[in-house]
């Protein structure tokens, strides 16, 4: 009992967490601004509960796995759900559903803890369902928009669709293999053809949910439909709960497939760079712009994944850590500027510096990085990505993701030059925040900018691998 | 000497101009701090010089070595030879300038300093560094500024001219990167240590394919043809103080990056695609020189100029002899002090009369007596003329390429010697335009050069001089280094 105490520490507290606002849901009506309090305030208890008492072990017959790294990537996603609850409080208050919203992301969460945690395919499934379905829910949260619910539908097709497919792979797995333990597993697979076909649908199915191209369709849909804090959730949480899993599968289970799956995830990571980054040179949205500059990122960490070593799975966790701090301040300062002057366009940003040089230079220092410019964080994660893929001494993979480094630069640099260099007479107007989302920005900012210089987070995260 | 002091001072002078109140005060720290960095700069030079003479034989003197992502085998690792220390003497002084010339500006004051400091920071930061890895991130530092440089203080078609430039930059950059790469992972250890691996042996095959990658990227920088075409958009549309820097230093990444790295660390590499780069930059020397003088603004004058010019240092590279070497190095400093005070004199022109186009000038010899005559003096350095810096630098590239006997290096140099001529035809043709003539009744209310101004054109003019007088200081500083790259290539 103590030892599943122990162990299972951060699903208890995430669990324990969804009760309390159950609770309050339940007794008498609350103001949001107190209830967004108590939120942030259990929301950061959650962060910080992730730094004592990890230790390694195995629950359930290795159903359930943790480690040290595992509870670093537990972090990381606390961290996300922490600094959302902080940027979006303009959102949140004007909510009316704000204790509803919470419950949906944070059971979204406790199905993404559990997904990192999964030791067997059966308990990756079902956390991966837990981690879905909510954010369907969450999407639709813009009640009175036509294109919120149009952008749940499709969110909630799409997993289901990907879920169908999962199975389908998992099953294979177990029809040849006899197992769907991921210990056992790496004994029994050989690469048959067989275990390739199952080997592509699962790949598939988490292709789904990375939005790695060419099943990225829906992701633009849903960005711009969903409210931005669902949507931030989705581009930066989700993605970076399923990747940390992807690697567990890929480097532990499929080991002996590596040359198979090095030339696929090579492929789809070309793929992924090229039509994320040639799509967001034209978009006008902020929000589908992001979700383009997202997919392209994914490509990023692919090729960092191809690396198949130590460095690797180092190197992918501290890009999504910096990709939390990068595109939440991007992501906060759009939706501060759309939920103050309801403008979303970049054409809209014109002459914003004069107004706001606050909001301005977040939006730079964020966009900076996830450009991958140095001093910010972002250079330093892209860095490691492709020296970790560059292990591989494959040249032509690595300069053809170097230039996409410079592609990328030119889409971020429209936003830069919209916001400081065009000339607009009639600028949005100053914007004033709530002071929850100032810090949370200053937050991120200082994110961007310690990660990358403080070497220290790189070596602990490092050494956990 | 605390090498970390020429990292740390700009920085720290960066920060404080954000932190202050006023303009003036803004002006007032960026001065100071760009003084305290020559000063500092002045005293490494004379370190250097006591500690070489006192028969400090060592490659790289005031070494600093710390670990910075003890994992991956990335230090902070800076050091200094004599090309480092003249590069960074010229960055000093440039820097120093290029606050000077800007004292008048008054749109975001604040912000045009803060950039123009953290481009200083990558400048020192990319000249002293004996790490790849903290190379290419100092390398990286000074491409935003520049951008952003452009796009808010710039002038005519701004945004076009910072985004090229900057995309452009980053490609270069990202060819240096995946050199780069190739480079960590070749040797038995991996590091990305400039030292270390230039210990190793390198495979044959390794350096045909990291090569070109390293010298393509930094050529960009350098304006190596056909990759020069961001050099006019960029020059003419920049801020004066930008076009200085952006000429006089940033130009010089590329040239030092190519010899520091490319030629030195994959010398089989070098002798392979040698007769490309010289090739290449005979043609940038020739076409920068011939397209100069179809030009009619000022800016572009010396913008393409310095596409001719930086082609001498990229000849000399590609000669690999030491006195070559050497040449191409003082080349990059003359080069570097003589094109930042041209555009700094364009600058000054452009402030009074409100034109840069040489057919509206003339006479401006009698009002603007000071400015002028610097641009009488800049531009015979340009045009090689003996007794100033220009002269020096071009006369050692011809001697080091003269030093191949064979035909194909005797006729590229002849063909480069040419380029002299076409210079001075358009050297002469735009000062002669601009300066004499009967004045134009429009420019007679203008005043000449500012006590600020003075001083910039006063800074730069005693490199210039300096240099051309008594070169032998500068040739001993950088011939030591030169002998030791060269001895890699020989050496095999």
């Amino acid at each position: 009992m103590k030892e599943f105490i122990i162990l299972m520490k951060p699903e208890l507290v995430v669990s324990i967490i969804i009760f309390i606002l159950l609770f309050i849901k339940l007794g008498k009506p609350t103001g949001n601004d107190f209830l967004l309090n108590v939120i942030q305030v259990l929301l950061l208890i959650n962060f910080a509960s992730g730094f004592f008492f990890n230790h390694e072990g195995n629950l359930f017959g290795s159903m359930y796995h943790t480690d040290k790294l595992i509870a670093a990537q537990k972090s990381i996603l606390s961290l996300g759900i922490y600094l959302i609850s902080l940027l979006f409080a303009d959102w949140f208050k004007k909510s009316e559903h704000l204790a509803e919203f919470f419950i949906l992301m944070l059971s979204a969460l406790l199905g993404m803890f559990f997904l990192i945690s999964s030791g067997n395919f059966l308990m990756f499934f079902l956390s991966l369902e837990l981690a879905t379905i909510p954010v369907a829910a969450m999407a639709n949260f813009d009640l009175d928009k036509k294109i919120s619910s149009e952008g749940a539908m499709k969110l909630i097709l799409i997993s289901a669709f990907s879920s169908g497919i999962l199975l389908f792979g998992i099953s294979l797995i177990y029809g040849s293999t006899g197992t769907i333990n991921f210990a056992e597993l790496p004994a029994v697979v050989t690469g048959n053809p067989f275990q390739v076909l199952a080997f592509v649908f699962l790949f598939t199915a988490f292709a789904f949910k990375m939005s790695i191209v060419p099943f990225h369709l829906w992701t633009a849909d849903v960005y711009e439909g969903s409210p931005m804090a669902a949507t931030s959730f989705l581009s930066v949480i989700s993605k970076g709960a399923v990747a940390f899993i992807f690697i567990t599968v890929l480097y532990k289970v499929f080991q002996p497939m590596q040359e198979i799956w090095y030339n696929m995830v090579v492929l789809l990571s070309i793929i992924t760079m090229i039509t994320g980054n040639l799509f967001a040179l034209r978009q006008q949205n902020i929000k589908r712009f992001l979700a383009f500059s997202s997919i392209a990122q994914v490509g990023f960490i692919l090729v960092g994944i191809s690396g198949n070593s130590p460095e690797a799975i180092t190197s992918v966790v501290y890009f999504i850590l910096i990709y939390v701090f990068s595109n939440l301040a991007a992501f906060a300062v759009a939706a501060t500027i759309s939920s103050k002057s309801g403008k979303e366009n970049i054409s809209d940003y014109k002459g914003f510096y004069k107004t706001n040089p606050f909001l301005t230079w977040i939006m730079a220092l964020s966009l900076f990085s996830l450009a991958g410019i140095p001093p910010t964080a972002g250079f330093f994660g892209k860095l490691f990505l492709l020296t970790a893929g560059a292990a591989k001494a494959n040249y032509f993979f690595i300069i053809i993701a170097a230039l996409n480094l410079v592609v990328s630069l030119y889409y971020y640099l429209r936003v830069i030059r919209s916001m400081f260099m065009d000339k607009n007479e009639e600028p949005i107007e100053k914007i004033k925040m709530q002071l929850s989302t100032r810090f949370g920005m200053i937050i991120c900012a200082a994110g961007i900018i310690l990660v990358g210089l403080f070497s220290w987070i790189y070596d602990y995260i490092q050494s956990l691998t | 000497m605390n090498l970390s002091l020429l990292i740390l001072v700009p920085l720290i002078t960066a920060i404080a101009v954000l932190l202050v109140r006023n303009q003036q005060q803004v002006k007032w720290v960026s001065f100071i701090g760009a003084s305290i960095q020559v000063i500092i700069c002045l005293f490494l030079f004379v370190y250097y010089r006591n500690d070489v003479a006192a028969g400090n034989t060592s490659q790289m003197l005031f070494q600093q070595n710390y670990e910075w992502f003890p994992a991956l085998h990335i230090g902070f690792h800076v050091g200094v030879d004599g090309i480092s220390v003249a590069m960074v003497l010229l960055t000093s002084f440039v820097v120093l300038a290029g606050v000077l010339v800007s004292w008048n500006i008054e749109k975001m004051t604040k912000e045009f300093y803060f950039l123009l400091h953290l481009l200083a920071v990558g400048a020192y930061g990319f000249f002293i560094s004996l790490d790849l890895f903290m190379l290419f991130f100092f390398l990286e530092i000074a491409v935003i500024p520049k951008y952003l440089l452009i796009g808010i203080w710039g002038s005519g078609k701004k945004e076009y001219s910072a985004n090229k430039l900057a995309l452009m930059l980053m490609a270069g950059s990202a060819l240096v990167l995946v050199g780069m790469l190739g480079l960590y992972f070749t040797g038995t250890e991996r590091t990305f240590d400039l030292l270390k691996i230039s210990a190793t042996h390198i495979p044959v095959n390794i350096q045909l394919i990291c090569f070109p990658l390293l010298f393509m990227g930094f050529g960009v920088f350098s304006g190596l043809f056909p990759f020069h075409t961001w050099i006019p958009d960029g020059h003419s549309s920049a801020p004066t103080a930008g076009s200085m820097i952006l000429a006089g230093i940033s130009m010089k990444l590329g040239g030092y990056g190519c010899l520091r790295v490319a030629v030195y660390l994959l010398p089989e590499g070098a002798k392979e695609y040698a007769n490309i780069i010289i090739v290449l930059s005979v043609i940038g020397i020739l076409y920068g020189a011939f397209v100069t003088m179809m030009q009619k603004d000022l800016k572009y004058i010396n913008a393409y100029s310095s596409v001719s010019h930086c082609g001498f240092v990229l000849l000399g590279i590609g000669m690999l002899t030491k006195t070559a070497f050497t040449g191409a190095v003082i080349q990059m400093v003359s080069h570097g002090l003589m094109t930042a005070l041209f555009f700094a004199v364009i600058g000054m022109i452009y402030q009074r009369t409100h034109t840069r186009m040489i057919g509206e000038m003339s006479g401006l010899l009698k009002k603007l007596p000071f400015i002028i005559t610097v641009l009488f003096i800049v531009g015979f350095c340009s045009l090689g003329l003996p007794g100033l810096s220009g002269f020096v630098a071009e006369v050692t590239v011809f001697m080091g390429s003269w030093e191949h006997p064979d035909a194909f290096h005797r006729i590229i140099t002849i063909l480069a010697c040419m380029s002299i001529v076409v210079t001075a035809v358009y050297i002469l043709r735009a000062i002669s335009k601009v300066s004499m003539g009967p004045m134009n009744e429009t420019f007679s209310h203008l005043k000449d050069a500012a006590w600020n101004e003075k001083l910039a054109a006063v800074i730069l003019l005693f490199g210039i001089i300096i240099i051309g007088a008594a070169p032998f200081w500068l040739n001993d500083l950088i011939r030591p280094a030169a002998e030791i790259i060269m001895q890699k290539i020989t050496g095999g």
